[in-house]
Protein backbone atom coordinates (compact mmCIF):
# COMPACT_ATOMS: atom_id res chain seq x y z
CA UNK A 1 0.00 0.00 0.00
CA UNK A 2 2.82 2.40 0.89
CA UNK A 3 4.62 1.64 -2.34
CA UNK A 4 1.38 2.20 -4.19
CA UNK A 5 0.78 5.54 -2.48
CA UNK A 6 4.32 6.63 -3.29
CA UNK A 7 3.77 5.55 -6.90
CA UNK A 8 0.56 7.56 -7.14
CA UNK A 9 2.27 10.56 -5.64
CA UNK A 10 5.09 10.23 -8.17
CA UNK A 11 2.77 10.06 -11.12
CA UNK A 12 0.44 12.79 -9.90
CA UNK A 13 3.04 15.19 -8.61
CA UNK A 14 6.39 16.27 -9.94
CA UNK A 15 7.78 16.47 -6.42
CA UNK A 16 6.68 13.50 -4.34
CA UNK A 17 6.13 14.02 -0.66
CA UNK A 18 6.16 10.61 1.03
CA UNK A 19 4.81 11.92 4.31
CA UNK A 20 5.61 9.91 7.38
CA UNK A 21 2.91 9.84 10.00
CA UNK A 22 2.40 10.14 13.69
CA UNK A 23 1.16 6.58 13.85
CA UNK A 24 -1.92 5.45 15.71
CA UNK A 25 -1.26 4.23 19.24
CA UNK A 26 -0.51 0.52 19.41
CA UNK A 27 -2.78 -0.44 22.28
CA UNK A 28 -3.74 -4.12 22.22
CA UNK A 29 -4.33 -4.13 26.01
CA UNK A 30 -6.77 -1.23 25.89
CA UNK A 31 -9.44 -2.95 28.02
CA UNK A 32 -7.00 -3.75 30.85
CA UNK A 33 -5.35 -0.33 30.49
CA UNK A 34 -8.70 1.40 30.81
CA UNK A 35 -9.42 -0.48 34.03
CA UNK A 36 -6.02 0.59 35.38
CA UNK A 37 -6.72 4.16 34.24
CA UNK A 38 -10.02 4.20 36.14
CA UNK A 39 -8.12 2.99 39.22
CA UNK A 40 -5.42 5.65 38.83
CA UNK A 41 -8.00 8.40 38.39
CA UNK A 42 -9.92 7.35 41.49
CA UNK A 43 -6.64 7.15 43.42
CA UNK A 44 -5.76 10.65 42.23
CA UNK A 45 -9.16 11.96 43.20
CA UNK A 46 -9.18 10.32 46.64
CA UNK A 47 -5.55 10.66 47.71
CA UNK A 48 -2.88 12.08 45.39
CA UNK A 49 -4.69 15.27 44.37
CA UNK A 50 -5.74 16.36 47.88
CA UNK A 51 -2.35 15.46 49.36
CA UNK A 52 -0.48 17.25 46.57
CA UNK A 53 -2.69 20.32 46.95
CA UNK A 54 -2.09 20.27 50.69
CA UNK A 55 1.66 19.82 50.22
CA UNK A 56 1.79 22.60 47.64
CA UNK A 57 -0.26 25.00 49.75
CA UNK A 58 1.45 24.15 53.01
CA UNK A 59 5.08 24.15 51.87
CA UNK A 60 6.56 27.43 50.65
CA UNK A 61 7.40 27.52 46.92
CA UNK A 62 11.09 28.06 47.69
CA UNK A 63 11.23 24.97 49.87
CA UNK A 64 9.45 22.92 47.21
CA UNK A 65 12.02 24.16 44.72
CA UNK A 66 14.91 23.15 46.99
CA UNK A 67 13.48 19.66 47.51
CA UNK A 68 12.96 19.32 43.76
CA UNK A 69 16.55 20.43 43.09
CA UNK A 70 17.88 17.94 45.60
CA UNK A 71 15.88 15.07 44.08
CA UNK A 72 17.07 15.99 40.61
CA UNK A 73 20.69 16.15 41.69
CA UNK A 74 20.42 12.75 43.40
CA UNK A 75 19.16 11.27 40.13
CA UNK A 76 22.09 12.60 38.08
CA UNK A 77 24.36 9.54 38.57
CA UNK A 78 21.65 7.33 37.06
CA UNK A 79 21.39 9.69 34.10
CA UNK A 80 25.19 9.62 33.65
CA UNK A 81 25.22 5.79 33.72
CA UNK A 82 22.49 5.73 31.05
CA UNK A 83 24.35 8.24 28.88
CA UNK A 84 27.43 6.04 29.06
CA UNK A 85 25.35 2.96 28.15
CA UNK A 86 24.07 4.94 25.15
CA UNK A 87 27.61 5.81 24.12
CA UNK A 88 26.71 9.50 24.55
CA UNK A 89 29.92 10.91 26.01
CA UNK A 90 28.88 14.52 25.51
CA UNK A 91 25.71 14.32 27.61
CA UNK A 92 27.45 12.11 30.18
CA UNK A 93 30.13 14.73 30.74
CA UNK A 94 27.66 17.65 30.66
CA UNK A 95 25.55 15.92 33.31
CA UNK A 96 28.68 15.15 35.29
CA UNK A 97 29.78 18.81 35.36
CA UNK A 98 26.27 19.94 36.30
CA UNK A 99 26.28 17.49 39.19
CA UNK A 100 29.73 18.61 40.36
CA UNK A 101 28.76 22.30 40.28
CA UNK A 102 25.40 21.78 41.99
CA UNK A 103 26.81 19.44 44.63
CA UNK A 104 29.63 21.84 45.57
CA UNK A 105 28.62 25.46 44.92
CA UNK A 106 24.93 24.48 45.04
CA UNK A 107 25.29 23.19 48.62
CA UNK A 108 24.79 19.48 48.06
CA UNK A 109 22.31 19.93 45.22
CA UNK A 110 19.87 22.17 47.10
CA UNK A 111 20.40 25.06 44.70
CA UNK A 112 20.43 24.64 40.92
CA UNK A 113 23.45 26.87 40.27
CA UNK A 114 24.17 25.14 36.95
CA UNK A 115 20.95 26.46 35.37
CA UNK A 116 21.64 29.97 36.68
CA UNK A 117 25.11 29.70 35.11
CA UNK A 118 23.44 28.77 31.79
CA UNK A 119 25.20 25.41 31.65
CA UNK A 120 23.80 22.96 29.04
CA UNK A 121 20.43 21.54 30.18
CA UNK A 122 20.44 18.14 31.86
CA UNK A 123 19.86 15.20 29.59
CA UNK A 124 17.37 13.37 31.84
CA UNK A 125 18.55 10.10 30.32
CA UNK A 126 16.77 6.99 31.56
CA UNK A 127 16.98 3.31 30.71
CA UNK A 128 13.86 3.53 28.52
CA UNK A 129 15.84 5.95 26.34
CA UNK A 130 18.85 3.62 26.45
CA UNK A 131 16.64 0.82 25.12
CA UNK A 132 15.43 3.17 22.36
CA UNK A 133 19.03 3.94 21.41
CA UNK A 134 19.78 0.22 21.39
CA UNK A 135 16.97 -0.24 18.86
CA UNK A 136 14.28 -1.81 21.06
CA UNK A 137 10.77 -1.14 19.69
CA UNK A 138 8.28 0.96 21.65
CA UNK A 139 5.92 -1.98 22.16
CA UNK A 140 2.29 -1.85 23.27
CA UNK A 141 1.02 1.12 25.26
CA UNK A 142 0.53 0.40 28.97
CA UNK A 143 -1.05 2.22 31.86
CA UNK A 144 0.86 1.33 35.04
CA UNK A 145 -0.59 1.52 38.54
CA UNK A 146 0.31 4.83 40.29
CA UNK A 147 2.80 5.80 37.57
CA UNK A 148 0.32 6.11 34.71
CA UNK A 149 1.10 6.06 30.97
CA UNK A 150 4.12 4.15 29.64
CA UNK A 151 5.16 2.20 26.61
CA UNK A 152 6.28 -1.36 27.25
CA UNK A 153 9.83 -0.23 26.50
CA UNK A 154 9.62 2.54 29.09
CA UNK A 155 8.02 0.25 31.66
CA UNK A 156 11.00 -2.09 31.28
CA UNK A 157 13.31 0.91 31.47
CA UNK A 158 11.74 2.10 34.71
CA UNK A 159 12.25 -1.31 36.28
CA UNK A 160 15.91 -1.35 35.30
CA UNK A 161 16.36 2.23 36.52
CA UNK A 162 15.52 1.06 40.03
CA UNK A 163 19.04 -0.39 39.89
CA UNK A 164 21.01 2.06 37.73
CA UNK A 165 21.70 4.71 40.35
CA UNK A 166 25.21 4.04 41.70
CA UNK A 167 24.41 6.12 44.79
CA UNK A 168 22.10 3.33 45.97
CA UNK A 169 25.10 1.04 46.26
CA UNK A 170 27.33 3.58 47.97
CA UNK A 171 25.01 5.20 50.48
CA UNK A 172 23.84 3.33 53.54
CA UNK A 173 20.38 3.70 54.98
CA UNK A 174 18.83 6.04 55.89
CA UNK A 175 20.85 8.32 53.54
CA UNK A 176 20.02 6.12 50.56
CA UNK A 177 16.33 6.89 51.08
CA UNK A 178 16.76 10.67 50.99
CA UNK A 179 16.86 10.70 47.22
CA UNK A 180 13.80 8.46 46.92
CA UNK A 181 11.87 10.51 49.46
CA UNK A 182 12.80 13.77 47.80
CA UNK A 183 11.82 12.44 44.40
CA UNK A 184 8.43 11.40 45.78
CA UNK A 185 7.94 14.90 47.18
CA UNK A 186 9.09 16.39 43.87
CA UNK A 187 6.37 14.41 42.08
CA UNK A 188 3.78 15.60 44.63
CA UNK A 189 5.01 19.18 44.18
CA UNK A 190 4.59 18.91 40.42
CA UNK A 191 1.06 17.49 40.85
CA UNK A 192 0.28 20.53 43.01
CA UNK A 193 2.06 23.08 40.86
CA UNK A 194 0.58 21.95 37.54
CA UNK A 195 -2.63 21.01 39.32
CA UNK A 196 -5.02 22.85 37.02
CA UNK A 197 -3.49 21.40 33.85
CA UNK A 198 -3.61 17.86 35.22
CA UNK A 199 -7.14 18.36 36.55
CA UNK A 200 -8.21 19.53 33.12
CA UNK A 201 -6.66 16.44 31.51
CA UNK A 202 -8.04 13.91 33.99
CA UNK A 203 -11.42 15.44 34.81
CA UNK A 204 -12.46 17.66 31.90
CA UNK A 205 -11.50 15.52 28.90
CA UNK A 206 -14.25 13.70 27.06
CA UNK A 207 -12.13 10.55 27.36
CA UNK A 208 -9.27 11.09 29.77
CA UNK A 209 -7.74 7.72 28.89
CA UNK A 210 -7.40 8.56 25.18
CA UNK A 211 -6.24 12.10 26.01
CA UNK A 212 -3.48 11.02 28.39
CA UNK A 213 -2.36 8.28 26.00
CA UNK A 214 -2.07 10.81 23.18
CA UNK A 215 -0.19 13.36 25.31
CA UNK A 216 2.18 10.75 26.73
CA UNK A 217 3.10 9.22 23.37
CA UNK A 218 3.57 12.58 21.64
CA UNK A 219 5.76 13.92 24.42
CA UNK A 220 7.78 10.74 24.88
CA UNK A 221 8.48 10.35 21.16
CA UNK A 222 9.53 13.98 20.99
CA UNK A 223 11.95 13.53 23.89
CA UNK A 224 13.48 10.44 22.34
CA UNK A 225 13.65 11.56 18.73
CA UNK A 226 14.09 15.35 19.02
CA UNK A 227 12.81 15.36 15.46
CA UNK A 228 10.54 18.38 15.76
CA UNK A 229 7.57 18.24 13.44
CA UNK A 230 9.22 16.36 10.57
CA UNK A 231 6.94 13.35 11.05
CA UNK A 232 3.71 15.34 10.72
CA UNK A 233 1.49 15.00 7.70
CA UNK A 234 0.62 18.22 5.92
CA UNK A 235 -2.98 18.96 7.00
CA UNK A 236 -3.47 21.13 3.92
CA UNK A 237 -3.11 18.02 1.74
CA UNK A 238 -6.18 16.59 3.43
CA UNK A 239 -8.22 19.78 3.14
CA UNK A 240 -7.45 20.65 -0.44
CA UNK A 241 -6.71 17.19 -1.79
CA UNK A 242 -9.33 15.00 -0.17
CA UNK A 243 -6.67 12.39 0.63
CA UNK A 244 -6.66 10.66 4.00
CA UNK A 245 -5.72 12.97 6.86
CA UNK A 246 -3.22 10.44 8.10
CA UNK A 247 -2.50 6.84 7.40
CA UNK A 248 -4.22 6.05 10.71
CA UNK A 249 -7.43 6.33 8.81
CA UNK A 250 -6.53 4.18 5.87
CA UNK A 251 -8.47 1.03 5.19
CA UNK A 252 -6.71 -1.67 7.26
CA UNK A 253 -7.81 -4.34 4.76
CA UNK A 254 -6.19 -2.53 1.89
CA UNK A 255 -2.60 -3.80 2.13
CA UNK B 1 -12.55 -4.61 -5.68
CA UNK B 2 -14.52 -2.05 -7.69
CA UNK B 3 -14.75 0.21 -4.65
CA UNK B 4 -11.02 -0.19 -4.32
CA UNK B 5 -10.36 1.13 -7.79
CA UNK B 6 -12.73 4.05 -7.27
CA UNK B 7 -10.95 4.92 -4.07
CA UNK B 8 -7.56 4.81 -5.76
CA UNK B 9 -8.77 6.95 -8.62
CA UNK B 10 -10.11 9.40 -6.05
CA UNK B 11 -6.71 9.45 -4.36
CA UNK B 12 -4.91 10.15 -7.62
CA UNK B 13 -7.34 12.95 -8.48
CA UNK B 14 -6.90 14.25 -4.96
CA UNK B 15 -3.14 14.33 -5.27
CA UNK B 16 -3.36 16.08 -8.61
CA UNK B 17 -5.58 18.71 -6.99
CA UNK B 18 -3.00 19.07 -4.23
CA UNK B 19 -0.32 19.81 -6.81
CA UNK B 20 -2.54 22.29 -8.59
CA UNK B 21 -3.24 24.13 -5.36
CA UNK B 22 0.36 23.89 -4.15
CA UNK B 23 2.10 25.40 -7.16
CA UNK B 24 0.52 28.88 -7.00
CA UNK B 25 1.20 28.72 -3.24
CA UNK B 26 4.90 28.42 -3.93
CA UNK B 27 4.74 31.60 -6.01
CA UNK B 28 3.61 33.53 -2.91
CA UNK B 29 6.84 32.33 -1.28
CA UNK B 30 6.50 32.36 2.43
CA UNK B 31 10.11 32.37 3.54
CA UNK B 32 11.77 31.75 6.89
CA UNK B 33 12.00 35.45 7.68
CA UNK B 34 8.29 36.10 7.00
CA UNK B 35 7.28 33.09 9.10
CA UNK B 36 9.51 34.26 11.92
CA UNK B 37 8.06 37.78 11.79
CA UNK B 38 4.52 36.38 12.00
CA UNK B 39 5.34 34.22 15.02
CA UNK B 40 7.21 37.11 16.63
CA UNK B 41 3.95 39.11 16.40
CA UNK B 42 1.99 36.22 17.93
CA UNK B 43 4.55 35.90 20.72
CA UNK B 44 4.60 39.66 21.40
CA UNK B 45 0.81 39.61 21.72
CA UNK B 46 0.93 36.57 24.01
CA UNK B 47 3.61 38.18 26.18
CA UNK B 48 1.50 41.33 26.42
CA UNK B 49 -1.50 39.25 27.57
CA UNK B 50 0.59 37.43 30.19
CA UNK B 51 2.12 40.67 31.45
CA UNK B 52 -1.23 42.51 31.55
CA UNK B 53 -2.33 40.59 34.66
CA UNK B 54 -5.97 40.95 33.58
CA UNK B 55 -8.68 38.65 34.92
CA UNK B 56 -8.96 35.23 33.25
CA UNK B 57 -12.12 36.02 31.27
CA UNK B 58 -10.45 38.97 29.59
CA UNK B 59 -7.31 36.89 28.90
CA UNK B 60 -9.55 34.36 27.16
CA UNK B 61 -10.96 37.10 24.92
CA UNK B 62 -7.48 38.34 24.11
CA UNK B 63 -6.34 34.84 23.27
CA UNK B 64 -9.33 34.29 21.00
CA UNK B 65 -8.34 37.49 19.17
CA UNK B 66 -4.77 36.25 18.67
CA UNK B 67 -6.03 32.87 17.47
CA UNK B 68 -8.46 34.52 15.04
CA UNK B 69 -5.90 36.97 13.65
CA UNK B 70 -2.85 34.74 13.20
CA UNK B 71 -4.17 31.18 13.19
CA UNK B 72 -5.76 29.22 10.35
CA UNK B 73 -8.76 28.33 12.50
CA UNK B 74 -10.74 26.85 9.59
CA UNK B 75 -8.01 24.37 8.81
CA UNK B 76 -7.27 23.51 12.45
CA UNK B 77 -10.96 22.90 13.14
CA UNK B 78 -11.38 20.81 9.99
CA UNK B 79 -8.29 18.80 10.74
CA UNK B 80 -9.36 18.00 14.32
CA UNK B 81 -12.64 16.68 12.95
CA UNK B 82 -10.64 14.35 10.70
CA UNK B 83 -12.50 12.22 8.15
CA UNK B 84 -15.81 13.17 9.80
CA UNK B 85 -15.38 16.60 8.20
CA UNK B 86 -16.27 14.98 4.88
CA UNK B 87 -19.78 14.04 6.00
CA UNK B 88 -20.49 17.36 7.77
CA UNK B 89 -22.65 19.89 5.92
CA UNK B 90 -21.38 23.42 5.26
CA UNK B 91 -23.66 24.75 8.01
CA UNK B 92 -22.34 22.15 10.44
CA UNK B 93 -18.74 23.02 9.52
CA UNK B 94 -19.41 26.72 10.18
CA UNK B 95 -21.07 26.02 13.51
CA UNK B 96 -18.29 23.62 14.45
CA UNK B 97 -15.50 26.08 13.52
CA UNK B 98 -17.17 28.84 15.53
CA UNK B 99 -17.67 26.57 18.57
CA UNK B 100 -14.13 25.23 18.22
CA UNK B 101 -12.61 28.72 18.28
CA UNK B 102 -14.36 29.58 21.53
CA UNK B 103 -13.47 26.21 23.04
CA UNK B 104 -9.74 26.58 22.24
CA UNK B 105 -9.72 30.14 23.59
CA UNK B 106 -11.33 29.03 26.88
CA UNK B 107 -9.22 25.91 27.28
CA UNK B 108 -5.83 27.49 26.51
CA UNK B 109 -6.61 31.04 27.63
CA UNK B 110 -7.23 29.76 31.17
CA UNK B 111 -3.70 28.37 31.26
CA UNK B 112 -2.21 31.85 30.83
CA UNK B 113 -2.40 32.74 34.49
CA UNK B 114 -0.01 29.85 35.17
CA UNK B 115 2.43 31.68 32.91
CA UNK B 116 2.45 34.78 35.12
CA UNK B 117 5.95 36.25 35.23
CA UNK B 118 6.94 34.12 32.24
CA UNK B 119 7.97 35.08 28.74
CA UNK B 120 8.02 33.43 25.32
CA UNK B 121 11.10 33.87 23.11
CA UNK B 122 11.58 33.01 19.43
CA UNK B 123 14.88 31.27 18.71
CA UNK B 124 15.03 29.73 15.26
CA UNK B 125 13.12 28.90 12.11
CA UNK B 126 13.48 26.19 9.47
CA UNK B 127 11.45 24.76 6.64
CA UNK B 128 9.82 21.36 7.12
CA UNK B 129 7.99 19.95 4.08
CA UNK B 130 5.53 22.67 3.01
CA UNK B 131 5.58 24.63 6.26
CA UNK B 132 7.97 26.69 8.35
CA UNK B 133 8.64 25.58 11.88
CA UNK B 134 9.39 28.53 14.18
CA UNK B 135 10.91 27.31 17.44
CA UNK B 136 10.97 29.17 20.71
CA UNK B 137 11.18 28.76 24.45
CA UNK B 138 8.70 29.49 27.21
CA UNK B 139 10.64 30.72 30.22
CA UNK B 140 8.68 30.37 33.42
CA UNK B 141 9.67 31.56 36.85
CA UNK B 142 11.01 28.75 39.02
CA UNK B 143 10.84 25.89 36.51
CA UNK B 144 12.83 24.63 33.56
CA UNK B 145 12.06 26.40 30.27
CA UNK B 146 10.05 24.41 27.74
CA UNK B 147 10.06 24.17 24.00
CA UNK B 148 7.27 25.64 21.86
CA UNK B 149 6.99 25.50 18.06
CA UNK B 150 4.58 27.27 15.73
CA UNK B 151 3.95 25.78 12.29
CA UNK B 152 3.32 28.46 9.68
CA UNK B 153 1.97 27.87 6.18
CA UNK B 154 0.75 30.00 3.27
CA UNK B 155 -1.31 27.25 1.68
CA UNK B 156 -4.57 28.86 2.75
CA UNK B 157 -3.59 31.91 0.67
CA UNK B 158 -2.51 33.80 3.76
CA UNK B 159 0.45 33.40 6.09
CA UNK B 160 -1.08 31.79 9.17
CA UNK B 161 -0.01 29.31 11.83
CA UNK B 162 -1.81 25.97 11.77
CA UNK B 163 -0.36 24.26 14.83
CA UNK B 164 1.32 24.99 18.13
CA UNK B 165 3.54 22.25 19.55
CA UNK B 166 4.64 22.33 23.20
CA UNK B 167 7.33 19.81 24.18
CA UNK B 168 6.29 17.67 21.25
CA UNK B 169 2.58 17.87 22.08
CA UNK B 170 0.64 19.22 19.13
CA UNK B 171 -2.49 21.25 19.80
CA UNK B 172 -4.02 19.99 16.56
CA UNK B 173 -3.27 16.29 17.11
CA UNK B 174 -4.30 16.39 20.79
CA UNK B 175 -7.55 18.14 19.97
CA UNK B 176 -8.24 15.60 17.24
CA UNK B 177 -8.18 12.92 19.95
CA UNK B 178 -10.42 15.05 22.14
CA UNK B 179 -12.93 15.93 19.39
CA UNK B 180 -12.92 12.26 18.34
CA UNK B 181 -13.79 11.24 21.92
CA UNK B 182 -16.53 13.88 22.10
CA UNK B 183 -17.99 12.58 18.86
CA UNK B 184 -17.81 8.96 20.11
CA UNK B 185 -19.60 9.97 23.28
CA UNK B 186 -22.44 11.28 21.12
CA UNK B 187 -22.39 8.18 18.89
CA UNK B 188 -21.16 10.23 15.94
CA UNK B 189 -23.89 12.89 16.10
CA UNK B 190 -22.10 16.05 14.90
CA UNK B 191 -24.80 18.50 16.07
CA UNK B 192 -24.82 17.05 19.59
CA UNK B 193 -21.02 17.21 19.68
CA UNK B 194 -21.08 20.89 18.62
CA UNK B 195 -23.57 21.64 21.42
CA UNK B 196 -21.18 19.95 23.91
CA UNK B 197 -18.21 21.83 22.47
CA UNK B 198 -19.90 25.18 23.16
CA UNK B 199 -19.97 24.26 26.86
CA UNK B 200 -16.51 22.64 27.04
CA UNK B 201 -13.10 24.11 27.79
Amino acid sequence: MLAFAAGTALSACAQPNPSATISAPYDPYEAENRRMHAFNVSLDRAIVRPVAKGYSDFVADDVEQVIGNFATNMSMPSSIVNNILQGNGRDASQDFYRMVINTTIGLGGLIDVATDMKMPPRSDADFGETLYVWGVAEGPYLELPLIGPASTRDAAGRTVDLFTNPLDYVLESPESYYGTGASGLKTLGARGRFGDSIDSLLYDSADSYAASRSLYLQNRRYKLGKSGTDDYLDPYDATYGGAAVSSDFEDPYDQ
Amino acid sequence: MTSNITRRRMMATGLATVCATTLPGIALALDDATARTLVQKVVNDINAVIASGKPVSSMINDFEGIFRRYGDVNLIARSTLGPDANRASAAQMNAFTEAFRGYIARKYGKRFNEFAGGKVEVHSVRQVKSWHEVAGMVNLRGSAPFDVRFLVSDRSGQNLFFDMVIEGISLRLSERTEIGSMLDRRKGNIDAMIADLRQAG
